[in-house]
């Protein structure tokens, strides 16, 4: 397990590996995301007291899913990072932290979209959305951190702190619906026992949910290559990699 | 169903459809970024191993 550990933490083990695994993962997330687009858009019923406008969850749902789950992942990068001094940590949580920010403007916007005939308003100080305003924030400081220091290891370390630091908000989203009185509705597809959505609008939610998640890990792999060359671009196999 | 009522979403059309466009273009966005910010990567690090070479020669 820790010879695996280790080759984890060499860059030209991760540039290759990164190289292999990416288009695998686009493929899957491709066809799953259409399925889910598909069943979701045409064939799945629309709800009984949402109308069609319930349709929105299939992108609203997996985008803020993989906005914590993204936060989540490049936050064990960083303490990785900062623990064990790996460099290619710190090159995972810089990768993700673009991908993870755009997924959460994606939730903020798409849940607004969908408040504005539900709530009748686009936007309230709710625990949930405040949480999840509170996580792009982290993101966008995380990733300016990174870049406000001439020394990219001090901006390295800096960013992985706040990303650290920032977990702290990632139980507050999805627990914030059952601490504190919320506009926002309760868990539905992840709630204990029965999920109290039906089977024809569960299965595209299902699929967007693992499309999204792959599709993650593909889009991660092609911007960790880049952030990995970057960081080693005087390094002896990056004359191999770029064929120079 | 019928191509209108689809497109009209129940009467919830411009709610969805933005819905469904942003996510398409926030994926979209993502893989155009990944690839550019690699080439990027890629290109930069030639020029590095190049000035390398000339500054030893």
């Amino acid at each position: 397990m820790w010879t695996w550990f280790y080759r984890l933490a060499s860059p030209p083990y991760v540039y290759r590996v990164a190289a292999r695994l990416a288009p695998w993962l686009l493929a899957a997330a491709g066809l799953l995301i259409v399925y889910g687009f598909v069943d979701g858009l045409v064939f799945a019923p629309p709800d009984y007291q949402q109308g069609d406008a319930f349709r929105i969850i299939y992108v609203h749902v997996p985008a803020s899913a993989l906005s914590v789950m993204a936060y989540t992942f490049m936050a064990v990068a960083a303490a990785i990072g900062l623990i064990w001094r790996i460099k290619v940590a710190y090159a995972v949580a810089a990768a993700a932290a673009p991908i993870g920010a755009s997924f959460t403007v994606l939730t903020l916007v798409t849940g607004s979209l969908w408040g504005r005939p539900m709530w009748g308003t686009y936007w309230a100080w709710d625990p949930r959305l405040t949480s999840e305003l509170i996580l792009l924030f982290l993101y966008v400081g995380v990733m300016s951190l990174r870049v406000a220091f001439e020394d990219p290891n001090r901006g390295d370390r800096a960013a992985a702190l706040l990303a650290v630091v920032g977990v702290i908000n990632v139980p507050i989203i999805p627990f914030s619906v059952v601490w504190w009185n919320s506009l926002h509705q309760g868990a539905t597809i992840l709630k204990l026992g029965k999920p109290a959505i039906d089977a024809s609008m569960r299965w595209p939610l299902y699929a967007m949910l693992l499309g999204f998640l792959l599709f993650f890990g593909g889009v991660l792999c092609l911007r960790l290559r880049g952030e990995v060359l970057h960081r080693e671009r005087l390094a002896t196999w990056v004359r191999e990699a770029v064929r120079v | 169903m019928i191509a209108g009522s689809f497109w009209a979403m129940g009467g919830y059309a411009r709610y969805v459809w933005p819905c469904m466009a942003l996510a398409v273009g926030i994926l979209v966005w993502n893989l155009w970024s990944a690839r550019r910010h690699h080439a990027q990567a890629v290109q930069r690090a030639a020029r590095a191993i190049a000035m390398a070479r000339s500054e030893r020669s």
